[in-house]
Order: structure tokens, then C-alpha cells, then sequence
């Protein structure tokens, strides 16, 4: 593996000294292994005509982790050295003080791989970077005369792991990541709107930009913004709501995602915990959480724990199926990891994560669902959402919406928040379409302080009743 | 240990050594350690032990009106040396913007007030396990109590921030933080609500029983909610949420948001912007405060701004680039606002409560619904409906809208101002919002 980051090359600890370290700390405990971590990034950023922010940044470290039963002892440091390491080593052994545990070496292998080991920020100049953004400026200024201001930005990354478990054995993987956002502000007749838009995956910046093909998210954002220019206050109250295809399936992340992770439900903490092998969606209703989808911002080849990642069913045709496991909470429900074990960095310890969730096609068309409602909303884009997993509320932000009259589409109408209960929504649901589409490639996930790369999709639907939080009675 | 002023010292200049001899004309640089500890329990239980040893650097180089910047973790000088190389050439690469530069020499902090922000105690584990089983063990309490999830976390950080001009200073400071997750359950509904502390020394955190009563007291009273229908009502915002809405406030004054153009705020500095009686604060040097500095991030001083008086705003939150651009000086708000928080009003918490014979008192609030370009407010919401004085009922599912221009013209504060965040605002009400419900 040339490309493979050697963590032990500059320090003064040796490949076969930390694998004893990690051996001998982990010899009583259930599980838990060391975890090395090197990550380079950069931010380029256009704003107001000028490129504001060129950085780079280079984050090397090492996470150590012991379990014992239900307790997980966890030490991290930047440095990757013997003094360090068996300082960590003496931080997990006191914590965990009379631990007679068996060291689980069981991990399933695959040669799958999910994406090419690459590293996007070596791959275009920064020249070419600026050259690009400074298009993209140039492109959507002259497009329209009532653009105040354009924001535009590249985030690459490339970030190599490797998980050194108890008697030594490796796991690598080395992940690439890209971004490319544009936000533009348009004022016309003192009212100001924006629109956001952005692509991104885990291959090279090339595959974004080629062909022009950036002029199509410029365009995006700025039809998005031009469509709140015209928009008027959306309404207040419980009322029929549709969604459209692709990134409005934050709504499946939140209403039953969050609360399908599995250490909310071993702690019983998720409004889910009791309903496994219930129904908790309409019939034609299938989710699933897939980190194997080839190139997607949310798959990974293998979990930061080193379990290859799977297509886990999480509800099928209604009925409650799996909940999303790391190792950890895995053995304590009597249950196998589903390769969900993510954590944003070295700093931080493993918890059950979603990677891409999904809610697959059914067989109507989003006209049907249109049609088939009198009052309500047609909800097209949106900025992000919130759950509430023990109540089960959750919110979601559309940044781009329509009335919906007599089975037409109406006025584009203002950001509101929608909200729902997450356990019952899904039964709400009376129209799958046939129209599934993948996120364009954005999102992050936020739990206990930890933002990771996630994906959803879902086919339009229709949802009989939410709340739509706007002003208007 | 968290590492002294020499180490940090002498990585600091051999950064600004290197940058200058690689063709930087100016650059500044920010190096940081920051030592945690944390124990967490659960029902009753150890749960997770983690202990953290983050240091940073973060270097901006300049060639002329050029810049760019690198940070990383790794401070081994063969790192810092690809790294700089590295930054210098992408200085000379990326294209000028006039605005850029090192602050002015005459606005960087010349003295470093001992603001009492460092407590020496080291709280072992032990200590920290004391603490925690006395706070679950006061909330457990209740037989409704399901699972109870709770953590102490001892922090100590140091830095220093040096520039080509010759800045060069930086302080150790200190948290201890305790916090409490609790679940209560009844045959309708299942619920969850915390209660939390922080300081800069040990001695002033809460009482470990206090918290952990006070978090279930917290939970047990949201169960069985309901929803109700939409109207427009007052609300009240408990003082935890209502200092949120000070925080949108702080963005958008802030003088990026301003010279960008993207704050519904933009031009309204001398205009009154919130209801008559309405002061806003930003005081830096209170002592032990959890906002405290002697100055930015970029050295500037800080200075205590009256924000808003009377109603009226006065200040922008301004740092050295945007400042250039609007062609105002920095007043040290690189990095945001210190311990910011709106004065106390007149009346008591209690005839807050009174002053409507039916209003909404909301505990919690989730989506990320405010947007300053416009001023549009729309955020999902939990609390309790209020009539005459007293909570009636919990209410959940339902959401609260508005615009903050309106809103900002019709809040009545109560006397009720904490310090328990960096950002306080004493209980909030305001009227004119519409609840989304039923």
C-alpha cells in the first residue's frame, strides 16, 4: 500500500512497540483498539469579488479506546510517540481498573471498496481553483443585474485511518472527500432573498467541473433565490405537505434516521425502542441506510472502527426491520455491528452514525400527489433539520416552497420550519413516487458534538398531515 | 499538564522566524494546548472516561495586500517547515485584496488584565465521580426517571497569539462543567430536558444535588403535552433560549454580515432597532466571566461596548478587514462578542408571567430557523401554556414564527439576569409571534 500513511515513520515509537502497548492495555477488555488519523484539508473561498480565504490544514493524531462491559475509556493526543501513547495506555487502565473481560477479535473482512484512493487536493493547482471560483463570480454577475453578492467555495480533503486492534491486526482505509458551494443574495426593490446550492462526493474535483458542469449549481442557486424574491409569508397549522425528490429526504433522516441509531435504543432513550418489528411507516414505505453506493459523500469502505460498511434495511414495507449498530452497542443487544461505528475525527469516540438513508421508489408520480391535495405545500429544497429523538419531534427548514390550491401549484412561498413526530409521521405517508434521487452531495450530520458526511434520497411523496410553522393564519 | 508560555512561546517564533526568512513581509500565528478531562455517568453508573490533549497552531502569512493560512496539529518543526513553505507559496499565489492586512499597531492590547479566568485545582477522576453520584442520586428521585445521563468535565487551556508587529502575549484559563440529561416516561408520552453548570473555578459550580434535582424537576414537568392550535400569542422565552435570540442579534451586527451586505441590520446603526427600554452589553473584563478576554483574536483590545441604548444600536461588532472595508476601526470583536447580554428590564419574573392573561413560556427550541438576511424567524418548540400567572399544561409539537425586525420592537424583559453563559438574557417576552399548531 505506497500511498499509505505510516504513522510511525517520524515518531519515536515503533509499528511493533504501539502494537504491544495496544495489546497489552486491551488484553481483559471486551473490545477497543487504537485509532490513527491523519487528515489534510483546504478551503478556498470567494466572497464580495475576492478571494477571502485560502487555507490549509493538517491534522495528525490518535484516538486509544478500551470497553469493558458498558464502560468505554477513551484518551487522545496529538502526538504519536511512546510517551504519549503509554500515557494514554495508564489513563484507559485506571479507568477501567478490575476489568475480566475477552477480547473480541472477530471483524468480518471484505475487498470492497466504495472509492479510489486519491488525494483531490493534489489533483487541480490552486491557480486553477481561483480560476474556477473567479468564474463562477463572473458567470452569475453578469447573469443577473439585482446580485448583491456571491459566495463561492471549494472544501477538499483526504483523510487516511488506519485501526491497530489487539494483537495486532490492521485495518486501513484513505478517504477523499469534496465540495463545492455557491450561496448568491439578491436585492430588488429593498427586499433581499438568497439561494443556496452545492455539489460533492468522495471523488476529485474534475468529476464536479468538467464540462462547465459548475455553471448548473450557479444556476440552481440563483433560481432558488429568484423564486424567494417572489415569495409571500407561508402559512400557519396543520395542513397536507408534498415533497419533492432528492435532498428533501432530510425529512427521513430526522423523523425516523436519528432514532433508529442503536445506542438510543439500547438506553431505551429513542421513542423507537419498543416498536421493533412493528409498523411505523405506510405500507410501501422502505428505508435503508447504504454505505456501499459508490463515490457518494456518505459511503465508506470500511466504518472507524474498521467493520465493512452494508446495506442495512431499516424499515421494509412499513415494518420496523434493524436499527444501525457500532461494535459496541452491538454486543450489548445481543446483535452484529451494521458497519454504522463512525466518529468525526480522532478526537472523538465512536458512536452508531447514518451513512446514506434512503427511502426507495414506489410507483406514483409526484402529478398524482399535486392533484390530490386542496391546501397545502409543496416543499422543494431545504436547509436542514433537528430531532428531538426522545419525544420524537422533529423540524425540518425548507428554503424553497409552493402553495398548493385545488391541486395546482400556487406562489412560491417563505422558509418555514416544518415539524412532525417522528414514530407516527411515516404513517402519514399516503404516496410513495417513482422518482427516488440521491442528495447532491452535502450534508453533515450533527450528534454529541460530532459532524460527519451523510447522504440521503428519497421518490416524492405525499404526507396527509404536518405542521407548517409559518406566519400566516 | 497543560504546556507553559515558553513552549508555546518559542513554537510562536520560530514560526514567524521561518515565515519572514521563506518571503513573508508580515504574518501572525496562534498557537494553543487545551487538556480536558471527562468522566460520564449513567444511571448511577461509570459510563465513559475520556481524556483529551489537543495542541494547534494556525499561521497567516502576508506578501503585500496577498494572504493565506495553514493550520495544523502536529508541531514538529519538520511539519511546521513543509507546512509555512507551503503557506508562503500559496500567498504568492492567491490574488491581492486591499483590505488585508495585520491590525493597526496602535489598537493592539498593550497590558494583560488578570481577569481571575484560571483556577490551578485539578479535580481527579475520583473527585469527578464524587460529584456525578451525588447528582444522579438526586435525580432519580421520581419512579417516572428512566435513564439518567450526566458528565464533569475539567478543562485548562493555554495560548499565544503573536505577530510580526511585535504581539506577542497569551493566558492560561480554566472550566469546570457539569451537566445532566434526564428521560421520564409516563404511559402518554416520553420526555427529555438537562440542566447544566460552568465556570472558570471549581469552587463556584453549582451544588451537584441542585443540578441534578433541578434537571428532573425539568423533565417531570414536560410530560403528557399537548399540541394546541395556531393563534398569535405572547410568548415568553425561558432566559436559556431567550439568549439565543441575543446571539442572531450578535450576527447580525457582526461587521462581515454588515460589509457583505447580508444583515437585514445593515445601515441601522442610530436607528432604534428594539424597544425603548432595551440595553445590550458587551463587557469584556468581568471577572471569572465565561466570555472574558484582554483582546481578540487578532490582539486588538477590547473595550466594553454599549451595543444598544435605549433601544438604539450603536456599535457594529468590527475586526480589522471588515473594519477597512467599512472604513471603521476594529473594536476588537474578531472572533464575535465577550460576555454579551441585554440589561435587566423592570418588572419581576413573576409579573412577566402575569402581564397576559394567556401566553406561551417556551423551554426548548430545535431547527436552525433564523435567517439574518432576512430577519425570518420560524423554529420548532416545547414549553407550557400560561394563564393568569400559572403554568397550566406542557405543550409540544408546534412551532414559533415571526420576523426579528417585529420582534426585536416588542420584547419586555424581566429582572432576572444570570451569568451562566458567555451570552445572557434576562427572561424574555414577546409579543406578536404566531404559534403554527394544530
Amino acid at each position: 500500500m505506497l500511498s499509505m500513511n505510516n504513522f510511525f515513520e517520524k515518531s519515536d515509537i515503533s509499528r511493533s512497540e504501539a502494537e504491544n502497548i495496544v495489546s497489552d492495555t486491551l488484553s481483559k477488555c471486551d473490545d477497543g483498539e487504537l485509532y490513527l488519523e491523519n487528515t489534510k484539508s483546504e478551503t478556498l473561498l470567494l466572497d464580495d469579488n475576492k478571494i477571502k480565504n485560502s487555507s490549509y490544514n493538517s491534522d495528525l493524531g490518535f484516538g486509544f479506546r478500551a470497553i469493558s462491559d458498558e464502560i468505554v475509556a477513551y484518551s487522545h493526543s496529538n502526538e504519536i510517540s511512546k510517551n504519549s501513547l503509554r500515557q494514554s495506555s495508564e489513563n484507559l487502565k485506571s479507568t477501567l481498573k478490575s476489568v475480566k473481560g475477552t477480547y473480541n477479535h472477530e471483524i468480518p473482512k471484505s475487498n470492497k471498496k466504495y472509492y479510489d484512493n486519491i488525494n483531490p487536493i493534489e489533483q487541480k493547482s490552486l491557480n486553477e481553483k481561483i480560476k474556477i471560483l473567479n468564474e463562477v463570480n463572473n458567470y452569475l454577475r453578469s447573469k443577473d443585474n439585482n446580485i448583491k453578492q456571491v459566495t463561492a467555495n471549494f472544501l477538499g480533503e483526504q483523510k487516511s485511518v488506519e485501526i491497530i486492534r489487539s494483537g495486532g491486526e490492521s485495518l486501513t482505509d484513505v478517504r477523499p472527500l469534496i465540495r463545492f458551494n455557491v450561496s448568491v443574495m439578491l436585492e430588488k426593490n429593498g427586499r433581499k432573498e438568497s439561494g443556496v446550492y452545492g455539489v460533492g462526493g468522495r471523488q476529485s474535483y474534475d468529476f464536479y467541473l468538467k464540462d462547465e458542469n459548475w455553471k448548473s449549481v450557479c444556476d440552481e442557486a440563483l433560481r432558488i433565490a429568484s423564486v424567494n424574491l417572489e415569495s409571500k409569508p407561508a402559512p400557519a397549522g396543520e395542513m397536507k405537505v408534498v415533497l419533492g425528490p432528492g435532498w428533501p429526504a432530510i425529512l427521513i433522516h430526522e423523523a425516523v434516521g436519528h432514532g433508529l441509531e442503536g445506542d438510543f435504543n439500547r438506553k431505551k432513550t429513542s421513542a423507537f425502542h419498543n416498536l421493533m418489528g412493528q409498523k411505523v411507516a405506510s405500507e410501501g414505505v422502505t428505508i435503508v441506510d447504504d454505505g456501499t453506493i459508490d463515490n457518494r459523500r456518505g459511503s465508506l469502505t470500511i466504518d472507524d472502527e474498521g467493520t465493512p460498511t452494508e446495506k442495512t434495511v431499516l424499515i421494509e414495507n412499513g415494518i420496523l426491520k434493524n436499527f444501525m449498530q457500532d461494535r459496541l452497542n452491538a454486543r450489548l443487544m445481543k446483535t452484529r455491528s451494521t458497519g454504522s461505528g463512525r466518529r468525526e475525527n480522532y478526537r472523538h469516540i465512536v458512536l452508531p452514525r447514518m451513512r446514506n438513508t434512503m427511502m426507495l421508489s414506489g410507483n406514483q408520480t409526484q402529478d398524482e400527489m399535486i392533484k390530490a391535495v386542496d391546501k397545502g405545500i409543496f416543499a422543494v429544497s431545504f436547509g436542514g433539520g433537528q430531532v428531538d429523538i426522545t419525544s420524537g419531534k422533529f423540524v425540518f427548514n425548507c428554503t424553497e416552497a409552493y402553495e398548493i390550491v385545488n391541486g395546482k401549484i400556487g406562489s412560491p412561498i417563505k422558509g418555514a420550519t416544518l415539524i412532525g413526530d417522528g414514530p407516527s409521521s411515516l404513517k402519514e405517508v399516503s404516496m410513495v413516487g417513482n422518482d427516488m434521487m440521491m442528495d447532491p452531495g452535502i450534508g453533515t450530520c450533527g450528534k454529541a458534538g460530532q459532524g460527519v458526511p451523510v447522504g440521503v434520497a428519497q421518490p416524492s411523496i405525499l404526507i396527509n398531515k404536518m405542521t407548517v410553522g409559518g406566519t400566516k393564519l | 499538564m497543560v504546556k507553559d508560555q515558553e513552549f508555546l512561546e518559542k513554537k510562536a517564533s520560530y514560526c514567524l522566524g521561518l515565515a519572514k526568512k521563506l518571503g513573508a513581509t508580515e504574518s501572525s500565528v496562534i498557537v494553543n494546548n487545551s487538556v480536558s478531562e471527562t468522566v460520564n455517568f449513567r444511571n448511577k453508573k461509570l459510563d465513559e472516561s475520556n481524556r483529551s490533549d489537543d495542541l494547534g497552531i494556525s499561521i497567516t502569512t502576508y506578501i503585500g495586500k496577498k494572504k493565506s493560512s495553514i493550520s495544523s496539529s502536529n508541531l514538529l518543526d519538520d511539519n511546521l517547515n513543509i507546512l509555512i513553505e507551503k503557506c508562503v507559496e500559496a500567498t504568492k499565489n492567491t490574488p491581492e485584496d486591499e483590505f488585508n492586512s495585520l491590525p493597526d499597531k496602535d489598537l493592539l492590547a498593550k497590558e494583560v488584565k488578570d481577569l481571575s479566568l484560571y483556577d490551578d485545582t485539578h479535580i481527579e477522576n475520583d473527585q469527578k465521580i464524587d460529584y456525578l453520584k451525588k447528582l444522579e442520586l438526586a435525580a432519580s428521585n421520581d419512579k417516572k426517571i428512566v435513564n439518567t445521563e450526566s458528565s464533569f468535565t475539567q478543562n485548562k487551556s493555554n495560548f499565544i497569539l503573536a505577530n510580526t508587529e511585535g504581539f506577542c502575549a497569551g493566558y492560561k484559563t480554566s472550566s469546570f462543567t457539569a451537566s445532566s440529561v434526564i428521560v421520564a416516561k409516563d404511559e402518554k408520552s416520553m420526555e427529555r430536558d438537562y440542566e447544566y453548570s460552568s465556570k472558570c473555578f471549581f469552587k463556584d459550580l453549582d451544588d451537584a444535588g441542585e443540578l441534578g434535582k433541578q434537571a428532573a424537576n425539568q423533565t417531570i414537568r414536560k410530560l403528557s403535552p399537548k399540541k394546541i392550535g395556531s393563534e398569535k400569542i405572547a410568548i415568553i422565552f425561558d432566559k436559556r433560549i431567550a439568549k439565543g435570540i441575543l446571539s442572531t442579534f450578535a450576527s447580525a451586527i457582526s461587521s462581515s454580515a454588515i460589509s457583505r451586505g447580508t444583515s437585514f441590520l445593515k445601515d441601522k446603526v442610530n436607528q432604534k432597532i428594539f424597544s425603548d427600554s432595551i440595553n445590550v452589553l458587551d463587557k469584556p473584563d468581568i471577572i471569572k466571566g465565561l466570555g472574558s478576554r484582554n483582546f481578540d483574536k487578532e490582539g486588538v483590545k477590547t473595550d466594553t461596548l454599549k451595543l444598544v441604548e435605549q433601544g438604539v444600536l450603536k456599535h457594529y461588532l468590527i475586526d480589522t478587514y471588515n473594519g477597512k472595508k467599512l472604513n471603521l476601526k476594529s473594536n476588537g470583536r474578531f472572533g464575535g462578542t465577550s460576555n454579551l447580554y441585554f440589561e435587566n428590564g423592570n418588572i419581576s419574573f413573576k409579573d412577566l408571567l402575569n402581564s397576559k392573561s394567556k401566553s406561551l413560556y417556551i423551554t426548548e427550541t430545535i431547527g436552525h430557523g433564523s435567517n439574518i438576511v432576512t430577519g425570518d424567524y420560524s423554529v420548532g418548540a416545547t414549553g407550557f401554556l400560561v394563564e393568569n400567572g400559572e403554568f397550566k399544561y406542557p405543550i409540544n409539537e408546534i412551532t414559533i414564527a415571526g420576523n426579528f425586525k417585529d420582534m426585536f420592537q416588542h420584547i419586555t424583559l424581566a429582572n432576572d439576569l444570570e451569568f451562566k453563559y458567555a451570552t445572557n438574557s434576562p427572561t424574555m417576552m414577546i409579543e406578536g409571534m404566531v404559534v403554527a399548531g394544530k
